[in-house]
């Protein structure tokens, strides 16, 4: 039982990072129609840009935990965000009426291109950080098996509802949200009815990197090591969830995430960890072959 | 508006100021990831600065961008004219020409003076992802099926002839066939719950299948050795007299069956050869297999499912075969790849494969047989050019495939040759385009 809420607790954490990565893919997926196979590369430069801006700050002695914490937030969401929209601009905008698979191999290219760039910009060795939050809450003691909700699963966990809320906000009641629910309809009839197209897309990448960003600082302090690699099984991972979820809908993704975290930290407990990416891999084929729209999406019509 | 004008014509501002912006975006970019690098220190992680660096990019991205923009103004992008009965022409007749001009060179490249050990290493490297791409070709250009995880069959064919050459003392020539028929089962196992999902969907079930095979590969120790892989596979022998420097008294081998001097580089031209045949092979099995009914029901089901359905055809037992088929090419060429490594490791059959193989075929144009030719000797031939910058090899490739998609869409050869042509039609056709032709 000990054993079991503290796997829950720790799937919970880990399904919060793959759900806000994912809400990257199910936007896209949903406006474009695309899958954004660079989308784990924007949540590894998020996460190396955390890392990058926890170093300044601790140089310049910027000792305040929160304070710091919040301005590796901004930092990361910001050029995580740049780095979104440019490449909507450089690789995906181009090919936007070109058959699908051009866009895919753009796609495929530039993850390659920024997994190397990082590769050589900063180095292939893996990136080690202490770990700044220490400590917890002790939950329940059993025959010395403590379960423990550390502060920063509280964080992870609070930070991502959080986002959540404000991003639900922002879909359902602001223009901006509005644009994008009509380019999800239809592009063409968006664009007729006088919605700036390219714009929505553009402000669909920024945002998305920016929350892959929130996930990249996560793993960055919850795991205390990245390298140059993290964004490829990260990103197939989130994207499964957001299959999984129904692309194309929010809170799917979400679910999608929380249950992609809770199987893979499950899998790993109870059985072996060696296969626990064969266990997504089989939860994504298993679920688009029996709910190809996945739990909470919308049938997709046949047209002729 | 004047005032905006400081110097040279409107369009040069205006040029300018783009590239000024992007320069400007650039710098936001490499700020935190070219300028800040994390560097190992005694006490924890430390930071360099290499601001020189950053200025280098930034300054590549405003030349750049401003050379752009000169050239545009200089040389107009002129409006496309695609599908252009005369653009079609000249290309078919490039191709028609290219065709048999490429396989006499590949078969004269070993006795050509250039033609070193290094040459023909790079040549054989290339050949097999030709046959790759030509064995996805099938897959992906005739079928229309997206298969991101085309390296599990390889991995299977080159694990199956690499166990059956070690533990049953199988040739070369025998495990062949084996392996192609296991990659195929293999196909048609995993093609089979998954082949009525579409388009992208299916493209990450099959990346998924790819990945799965290599954990298994990996971590299957008892059969696969584990991440170790297996080392001493089987070199392959001349139909089954070996390339041995010295052999026994009463066994012959390569160069005794001749009379000629053994040298090592035998060996290499026989692989070299051998990958020809098996890559000619699948050529021709293609352009074969187009004109039967199943090419044919290939091709419809690419073009549109739904009439498929309403004629007729079975879109799962279709999609099957093609799926069973490109993979069974894959299995060949994986054998192909464990003999001539002698080593395999799950290490070799990355995502990353896979991406290349499909990045062949589509910068190739799909369904482009001489088109993938090309891609495959630009993305395997170009980056072992600059071998020495190994680092910026990778890099390069991902910006090849992104320009290269961007520039040309369609791929590099866009022309696609119809399978069937109507006498009628294509009379029709022209008469309409003619006279549309000669309006400037």
């Amino acid at each position: 039982m000990e054993y079991f809420l503290q796997q829950l607790i720790n799937g919970l954490t880990l399904g919060a990072i793959y759900g806000l990565i994912a809400i990257g893919y199910t936007m896209v997926y949903g406006i474009i129609g695309m899958i954004n196979f660079a989308h784990g590369e924007v949540y590894m430069i998020g996460a190396f840009i955390s890392l990058i801006t926890f170093l300044v700050l601790s140089m310049l002695g910027v000792g305040w935990l929160p304070l710091a914490l919040l301005i590796v937030l901004a930092s990361a969401m910001f050029f995580t965000a740049v780095y979104g929209w440019v490449l909507e601009r450089v690789a995906y905008r181009p090919l936007r009426q070109s058959p699908r698979l051009a866009a895919l191999i753009s796609a495929i290219g530039m993850s390659i291109f920024l997994q190397n760039y990082v590769q050589v910009a900063q180095g292939a060795r893996v990136k080690p950080l202490p770990p700044l939050i220490g400590g917890g809450i002790n939950l329940m003691e059993r025959e010395g098996f403590v379960v423990q909700l550390s502060y920063l699963q509280i964080i992870i966990i609070v930070l991502t509802i959080a986002l959540m809320v404000t991003f639900s906000l922002l879909i359902n009641h602001t223009r901006l949200g509005r644009a994008q629910r009509a380019c999800q309809e239809d592009l063409k009839m968006a664009a007729l009815v006088g919605i700036n197209v390219d714009r929505t897309i553009s402000t669909t990448f920024v945002i998305g990197a920016a929350l892959a960003a929130v996930a990249g600082m996560m793993v960055t302090l919850y795991y205390g090591v990245i390298d140059f690699f993290i964004g490829f099984l990260a990103g197939i991972k989130a994207f499964t969830a957001a299959v999984l979820g129904g692309i194309g809908s929010l809170p799917g993704a979400m679910l999608g995430g929380v249950l992609i975290g809770l199987i893979e930290v499950f899998w790993s407990a109870y059985f072996t960890i060696e296969y626990k990416d064969v266990a997504a891999f089989s939860i994504l084929v298993l679920v688009l072959i029996f709910r190809p729209t996945g739990l909470l999406g919308r049938p997709e019509v046949e047209k002729v | 508006m004047s005032g905006a004008r400081l110097f040279g014509p409107a369009w040069l501002t205006e040029g300018v100021k783009e590239a000024l912006l992007q320069a400007l975006v650039a710098l936001i970019l490499a700020v935190p990831l070219i300028g800040l690098k994390t560097v190992q220190e005694p006490g924890g992680l430390g930071l360099q600065t290499r601001w020189p660096a950053v200025a280098i990019a930034v300054a590549c991205v405003f030349v750049g961008r401003l050379l752009l923009v000169i050239a545009r103004h200089i040389w107009p992008p002129r409006p496309k004219a695609a599908h252009s009965p005369v653009v079609a022409a000249r290309i078919r007749r490039f191709v028609r020409l290219l065709g048999p001009a490429t396989i006499a060179f590949a078969l004269l490249l070993p006795f050509l003076p250039f033609a070193d050990r290094y040459v023909l290493d790079v040549s054989i490297l290339v050949l097999t992802y030709v046959m790759l791409g030509w064995g996805l070709n099938i897959v992906v250009g005739l079928a229309g099926l997206l298969d991101l995880g085309y390296v599990a069959f390889y991995a299977v064919g080159a694990y199956s002839y690499a166990l059956f050459a070690a533990n049953f003392g199988l040739s070369f020539w025998a495990c062949l066939p084996i392996a192609g028929a296991l990659a195929a089962t293999f196909g048609i196992l995993l093609g089979f719950p998954v082949l009525r999902l579409r388009g992208d969907y299916l493209a990450i079930v099959t990346l998924g299948f790819g990945e799965m095979i290599r954990v298994i590969l990996i971590n299957w120790s008892s059969l696969t050795n584990g991440p170790r892989g297996i080392s001493g596979i089987p070199r392959p022998d001349f139909f089954g007299v070996p390339f041995n420097p010295s052999p026994a008294p009463d066994a012959s081998a390569f160069h005794t069956l001749f009379g000629i001097a053994y040298s090592p580089i035998q060996r290499v031209i026989f692989l070299y050869y051998l990958i020809l045949v098996l890559a000619l092979l699948t050529n021709l099995f293609t352009l074969r297999i187009r004109k039967l009914p199943v090419g044919r029901a290939w091709e419809a089901l690419r073009e549109d499912e739904i009439a498929c359905r309403s004629l007729g055809i079975n879109p799962t037992n279709t999609k099957l075969t093609a799926f069973a088929i490109g993979a069974m090419f894959a299995g060949f060429a994986g054998s192909f790849f464990a003999t001539r490594q002698g080593f395999i490791s799950p290490e070799s059959f990355t995502f990353l494969e896979s991406a290349i193989i499909l990045a062949i075929v589509v910068l190739g144009g799909m369904g482009s047989q001489v088109g993938i030719v090309i891609a495959a000797i630009v993305l395997i031939g170009g980056p072992e050019l600059v071998r020495e910058l190994e680092e910026y090899r990778m890099l390069a490739f991902g910006g090849l495939m992104v320009l290269i998609m961007v520039w040309r869409p369609r791929g590099l050869l866009a022309f696609r040759e119809p399978t069937i042509r109507l006498a009628d039609f294509d009379r029709t056709a022209r008469a309409r385009s003619e006279p549309a032709a000669t309006v400037p």
